[in-house]
Order: C-alpha cells, then sequence, then structure tokens
C-alpha cells in the first residue's frame, strides 16, 4: 500500500475562554463558597486551559435552593412558553456550534471531525425534539396523569460531555422540572459555555444550575435529600452505590451505566461495511463510550481473513492532533483514564491474548493511546469482560448463530450490541435474541433524539430519547 | 359470617403447600403458618417458605421464561383469560376462602372476586396490545429503519398486599406475566389462603410449568433475599411498608433490578391505574433496534 501522507488542516476557529469560571447558580456565574478552584487542561497537549470553581456542600445547597425556587414558576409557565426557551437554545446552539465543537475538542481530546459533525448536530437537534414535546406530553401518556418530577440532580460523564448534557437537560426541562448539573470534573468548559447560551436566551435564573468539581461535589449533589430525582451517567460501580444511597428515599432514579457490547459478524455479511462498522464501534471517540463494540465475535470460517482486512483499514487511522481535521483518533480524556486503558492492554498480553496494534508516531506531549486489537482472546479473559472505555478490541469467534448469541449475551452489561448479515431473517431473530438496549443491524453507533438509548441488566435502567425517554422526567399516575 | 361459609374450609383443616415448576411442594424448610378465624380456631395452615424455596421458584421461572416470552401475544393472552374462567368457576370456593378470617364480609368478597375476575381480562386484552402503546417506529433524522419494542425483563418477583389478598395478588402478577415474564408471587398477611389455593387454579389454566410460581409466607422475611438475588430480573410489588420498600429497592444496587413499587394508597380497586399500561414499563425493556433504508 502506498503511503497517504496529510498536510496538517488544524482547525482555526478562535475560541475565548476566561481566566477563570465560577459557579452558575440562580442565574450568575458566582464564587464558590469552597474558595477553591481546579485547573482543567487540554488532554492532547497538558497545558492547562483555565481553572474551574470545585463546589462543595455548601455550593450543592445553594444550587439546589436555587433550583427549587425556580420550579415553581417554571411549571406554571405554559408548555408553549417552555416550548419557546427550548427552541431558542436549539437554534442558538446550532449558530454556535463551530465554537463549542472547538471547545469540546480542546477539554475533551476528541477529534474536531466528531464533535463538529457528530456531537454538536445531535446536541442541537436533542434540544429542538424535546422542545416540541413541551405542549405534547399528554399525547405522550395518553389515560395518565402526569406531573413533572420536581428538581433534577444530573451528573454526566466526560466523554460526550455537550451531548450528555443535552440528554439530561433537553427531557428535563421539557416536562417541567429544574436542574442542577455536575458536568466531568475533566470536562466542564462546554457546560459553562452553555450556561451562557441558557442565560443569553433568557432562560428564567434557576431552572438550569451548573456547578462544577470532582468526586466530593459529586457525591454531595447525588445524595442531597433537596432533590427529587437523580439521573447519572457513568460507571457500573457507581451507578450501584447511587442507587443504594437512594434506597427507599422516594426519590427517582435513571442510570446509564457501561457497557461491553458485543460485536457480531457473520460470513455472509458485506464485509467492506462491516470493516468501517467495526471501525466506527470502537475506535470512534478513542474508544471512550459506553456503548462500544469491545467484543468482536467473527465467523470462525471468516475470521483469518476479516481480521487481516481489519488489520489493514487500522493501519489508515491518524491518531494525532484533535485539532486537526484529518484526525481520526485523538487524545485519551486524561492521564488518569490512560494509564487505566494501559494497564489493561498489559493485562490482555500477560493473560495470553496476542496484541496488534496501529503504527504511526505519536504526539510526545498528550495522552495518547494507538489503536489496538487483542486475537486469541478467551471470555474468561479480563479485557473480555471488563469495560475499558479506551480504544481496545477483544476478538472472538463463533461458528453458529446460536453460538454468537450465548456469547453475545455471557455478560452481566446490556447496552447495545452490532450484527452484519445480509440475511434479513437472521438479522431481525438476533435483534430479538441479544440482550441489548440497543441493536444495530448492519451499522452502528446510529443516535437519534427519537430513538430511545438505554441499557439492560447493568448497563442501568431508564431510556434516554423519544417518547420513552420522557418517562424518566415525569410522574406518571404518582410514580 | 355465614355458617354456610365457614363449613367449607372448617371441615378440610389441612396444610397447603407451594407452587413451584407446576408441582405442589411443601417447604422444603418444613415450616408452616397457621391460620385462624376471628375466634382464634385454626382454620388451616400454609407453608411457609424459605430462601431455599424462592431459590427454587426463581429457578423454575428461569426454565420456563424463554418459551413463554416466546409464546405468540395471542397464546398469552389466552392462557390469562383461561385464569378469568378458573377464578369464576370457583367463586363460591373463593369468596369462603376471602372470608374465612372473618375480617371480609360475603359481599365485599364477592365484590373482590368480581373485580379479580375484571382484572384477568384487562391483562387478557393487553398482551397483543402492548407492543402498541410502548413502542413504535422511530422517526430518525437519517436513511434508517428504526423500532422500539417492549420486552420482559425476565424473571419478576410479585410481592402481593397483604389487603384484599385475590385482588392483591393479581394485580401484581398479571402485568408481569402478560407481557412475557415468567413470576415468583409472594405472597403474606394474615388470610393467605387464597394465595395458597391459586396455585390450582394456575395449573389448571394452561400456564406454563414454572410461569408463575406461587409462595406463601412471611414477606419481610423474603424480601432481603428477593433484593440480593442476581437472577432476578425484576420486582412489583404493593402494600410494602417502608422499611421493606427499601430494603426491597437495595436489590436495585446489587444487579439492577428494576422495581416497581405501588404506594400503600394505591387503591387496588381503581382500574385507571391498575389496568393501565403505565404500570409495566420497569417490567420490560424498550430495545430499539435499528437498520439501514437504502437501494
Amino acid at each position: 500500500m502506498t503511503d497517504i501522507e496529510y498536510a496538517p488542516a488544524p482547525e482555526t476557529v478562535p475560541v475565548e475562554i476566561a481566566a477563570r469560571y465560577g459557579l452558575f447558580i440562580d442565574g450568575h456565574f458566582v464564587a464558590p463558597r469552597s474558595g477553591k478552584y481546579r485547573v482543567t487542561t487540554n488532554p492532547a497537549t497538558e497545558q492547562p486551559l483555565t481553572e474551574v470553581a470545585e463546589a462543595n456542600a455548601k455550593d450543592v445547597d445553594l444550587a439546589v435552593a436555587s433550583a427549587r425556587k425556580a420550579l415553581k414558576p417554571w411549571m406554571k409557565l405554559s408548555a408553549s412558553a417552555r416550548a419557546q426557551f427550548l427552541f431558542r437554545i436549539a437554534r442558538r446552539i446550532q449558530e454556535r456550534s463551530r465554537e463549542l465543537a472547538v471547545l469540546e475538542t480542546l477539554d475533551s481530546g476528541k477529534p474536531i471531525k466528531e464533535s463538529r459533525d457528530d456531537d454538536l448536530p445531535l446536541v442541537a437537534q436533542h434540544f429542538f425534539h424535546h422542545a416540541g414535546w413541551c405542549d405534547k406530553l399528554a399525547y405522550a401518556f395518553p389515560g395518565a396523569k402526569l406531573e413533572p418530577v420536581g428538581v433534577c440532580g444530573q451528573v454526566i460523564p466526560w466523554n460526550f460531555p455537550l451531548l450528555m448534557l443535552a440528554w439530561k437537560i433537553a427531557p428535563a426541562l421539557a416536562c417541567g422540572n429544574t436542574v442542577v448539573l455536575k458536568p466531568a470534573e475533566t470536562t466542564p468548559l462546554t457546560a459553562l459555555r452553555l450556561a451562557e447560551i441558557f442565560d443569553e436566551c433568557g432562560l428564567p435564573p434557576g431552572v438550569v444550575n451548573i456547578i462544577t468539581g470532582g468526586p466530593e461535589a459529586g457525591k454531595a449533589l447525588i445524595a442531597h435529600d433537596g432533590l427529587d430525582k437523580v439521573a447519572f451517567t457513568g460507571s457500573t460501580e457507581v451507578g450501584k452505590a447511587i442507587a443504594a444511597t437512594l434506597a427507599g428515599t422516594g426519590r427517582k432514579l435513571t442510570l446509564e451505566l457501561g457497557g461491553k457490547s458485543p460485536h457480531i459478524i457473520f460470513a455472509d455479511a458485506a464485509i467492506d461495511q462491516a470493516i468501517e462498522g467495526v471501525v466506527s464501534g470502537i475506535w470512534f471517540n478513542q474508544g471512550e463510550v459506553c456503548c462500544a463494540g469491545s467484543r468482536l465475535f467473527v465467523e470462525e470460517r471468516i475470521l483469518h481473513t476479516f481480521i487481516e482486512r481489519l488489520k489493514a483499514r487500522m493501519q489508515t487511522l491518524r491518531v494525532g492532533d484533535p485539532m486537526d481535521k484529518n484526525t481520526d483518533v485523538g487524545a485519551i480524556n486524561s492521564k488518569e483514564q490512560l494509564e487505566r486503558i494501559q494497564h489493561f492492554i498489559k493485562l490482555g498480553a500477560a493473560e495470553g491474548a496476542t496484541q496488534f496494534e496501529c503504527g504511526g508516531a505519536l504526539p510526545t506531549k498528550g495522552y495518547f493511546c494507538r489503536p489496538c486489537l487483542f486475537t486469541n482472546v478467551q471470555p474468561s479473559h479480563t479485557i473480555a469482560r471488563e469495560e475499558i472505555f479506551g480504544p481496545v478490541l477483544s476478538v472472538m469467534s463463533f461458528r453458529t448463530p446460536e453460538e454468537a448469541i450465548q456469547r453475545a449475551n455471557n455478560t452481566n452489561y446490556g447496552l447495545s450490541a452490532g450484527v452484519w448479515t445480509e440475511k434479513g431473517a437472521k438479522a431481525l431473530e438476533m435483534a430479538a435474541r441479544l440482550k441489548a438496549g440497543v441493536i444495530w443491524l448492519n451499522t452502528f453507533n446510529r443516535f437519534d433524539p427519537s430513538a430511545p438509548f438505554g441499557g439492560y441488566r447493568e448497563s442501568g435502567f431508564g431510556r434516554e430519547g423519544g417518547r420513552q425517554g420522557l418517562r424518566a422526567y415525569l410522574k406518571v399516575d404518582g410514580r | 359470617m355465614t355458617s354456610n361459609n365457614t363449613s367449607t374450609v372448617q371441615g378440610v383443616v389441612k396444610t397447603y403447600k407451594l407452587f413451584i415448576n407446576g408441582a405442589f411442594p411443601r417447604s422444603e424448610s418444613g415450616r408452616s403458618l397457621a391460620v385462624k378465624n376471628a375466634k382464634g380456631r385454626v382454620l388451616a395452615h400454609v407453608s411457609h417458605a424459605s430462601r431455599k424455596d424462592l431459590r427454587d421458584a426463581v429457578e423454575a421461572a428461569h426454565g420456563a421464561q424463554t418459551k413463554w416470552a416466546n409464546a405468540t401475544a395471542y397464546n398469552r393472552g389466552q392462557v390469562l383469560y383461561r385464569i378469568a374462567e378458573m377464578i369464576q368457576a370457583r367463586e363460591e370456593e373463593c369468596v369462603a376462602l376471602l372470608c374465612a378470617t372473618g375480617k371480609v364480609t360475603p359481599s365485599a368478597a364477592r365484590k373482590e372476586v368480581a373485580l379479580s375476575i375484571e382484572r384477568c381480562i384487562a391483562w387478557a386484552g393487553w398482551t397483543d396490545k402492548i407492543g402498541a402503546i410502548l413502542g413504535g417506529k422511530q422517526p430518525v433524522a437519517g436513511p434508517y429503519l428504526v423500532y422500539s419494542s417492549p420486552e420482559p425483563v425476565g424473571v419478576v418477583v410479585a410481592i402481593a398486599p397483604a389487603e384484599q389478598p385475590l385482588l392483591g395478588l393479581l394485580s401484581v402478577l398479571l402485568p408481569a406475566l402478560a407481557v412475557g415474564n415468567a413470576v415468583v408471587l409472594c405472597c403474606g398477611g394474615p388470610n393467605p389462603l387464597i394465595a395458597a389455593t391459586f396455585g390450582e387454579a394456575l395449573a389448571t389454566s394452561d400456564v406454563p410449568a414454572g410461569v408463575a410460581n406461587v409462595l406463601t409466607g412471611k414477606i419481610a422475611e423474603l424480601i432481603p433475599w428477593i433484593a440480593s438475588h442476581r437472577d432476578v430480573q425484576g420486582c412489583i410489588a404493593a402494600g410494602l411498608s417502608k422499611a421493606d420498600a427499601r430494603a426491597l429497592e437495595l436489590g436495585i444496587a446489587e444487579n439492577m433490578k428494576r422495581v416497581t413499587i405501588l404506594d400503600r394508597n394505591t387503591n387496588l380497586a381503581d382500574p385507571a391505574v391498575l389496568h393501565s399500561p403505565w404500570i409495566v414499563e420497569k417490567l420490560v425493556e424498550i430495545k430499539t433496534v435499528w437498520h439501514p433504508s437504502a437501494l
């Protein structure tokens, strides 16, 4: 294969970043009671971007009180007025999407290609979709008595900072709730920029409060007895602890947790397309995706050729500067996450699997990890069981559809599953028998605000998106 | 209470058994509970289910669940309708059992049986319609066919309230069965006689063995085992105390069980809530399937 060298194509839109950010409470940016700030860095350069307030329990109290104060007037507002705020927010996100995409990439390390073409369009669409629900809730649950849940505490992860924010805030507001949202400690900047947009759109003070900080702030928020509901996206381990905290409190809970999703390739698949699906499935967003197709099951008689072609395709992935428009795989979100991924890669080799990784030089600064795959993986291996949240694919094989189903379902998780076959009946039967909340047939990693997303089993409960997603933010017949 | 009503049970003092996997075993623990009438006289004994009985029932439910879920919705509807027919046929016996402990008047018991039959009919009719309400085709912004549909969560433990024992057990059992779950029904309270005989109605209602299992005993004692059981995917409960509700919700932290708790104030007679599809939301998983649509 001829070498293809790409000239650098850096994204050059300048984005202003203030020297310091406070907490967004009651419609204003305020200094934290804690008096503490935390530096947030660009994971691709390890350079500091700015410093951000570190909320403590006192700050959380203020944010929850602000959301409580705002609740009644917000509930009483006409549905059409609520819709107008959300439509306006969606529009402003579209208008400022380049700025937001750049900021997202700077703070998170994800390629600008993805934040520009995937994250931001979905964020705007999510607000637009939910704006339209505001005055139609009664049609979503015919015959039921509906009320907003109340004050919602929402804690989101660092892999899709703005998209996860949209998934949480848009339905909450559409259903008449107010929120206190905590972005991840490594990716607070776009949430704070969105706070400015909320303010700019005239959203009443206190309807959305954004508090930044680490685990201390997160724990204080989740356990706060001034909340009516907690929504969390993150690890299964933390999700279980939250469930235990909330047991018996009467507060509602939805959890979107981890995954170890199977990606099944039959011999009768359209192979070129399946290769692209596998690439997107595990190397989109550096594999830092809860629904990543991290367990690849290939039908045995095509295993060898499929893996050879996949390896060849891997070599064309461009790993490096996330701000370069040609980059396919950007920086890992943090040093801590990079070390976690490297730990799993070492473990994979130590447990007897065979590693293959992309070639090419990595930037000398920043947290980068070459996409890699492991062959000779046994189902008992750690890399075949635990969520890595990185660009690491475990390859296994199967002989019959029954075996594929059995092996795919042999996990405590159940977030997504992918199947590639050109046989319609087989694809549909696989979809019926795989235990996962989202099934991608002959495609992977597709998202839409109208399509419910969420897991079976230990991947959490509740759905986000669509009519079904509204359920998380409404009391239906008092429940 | 009329002498006619008491005679049917007073004459037959026996120990009612559990209903597991289509059979009627005694509790492996050997324990039983006495059920007394208003004067304190023992009417009968019911088996006092243990943790091990619960495990056996969950195992039986697991064995039966896939086949029940894969039965056509039409078929499941007919089976649930058959339960209504069996209760109708045993109406006099049901009334007598409800009245046996002297807490309920015959007219109240008759009303409860009538409501119970209505509940069966309502859920028999839901099996092939609930997918249209809870699921549907999704209008995504791209060339894909996307549909969402409800699927059963798997094995569900249904905890019946102590009050209105027949209507109560049906209220938690039927929604779980209708959507394709296999169920372990747990019944406690001062009058478990109707629950203890309900297995007999199930056994003659074409409900496949293991799909519905009935345990009698003490709810509070079983709850920690229900909560911690990793092969139980869902729970639906009514009439729980605050402490029991909390203990059950700890099961969410164990294996992310889906837990539906009907408030103690829930009016079991109200079809607006108890015949509503919104009651099964945590007894199903919504699965969303994507496929490209292109030439």
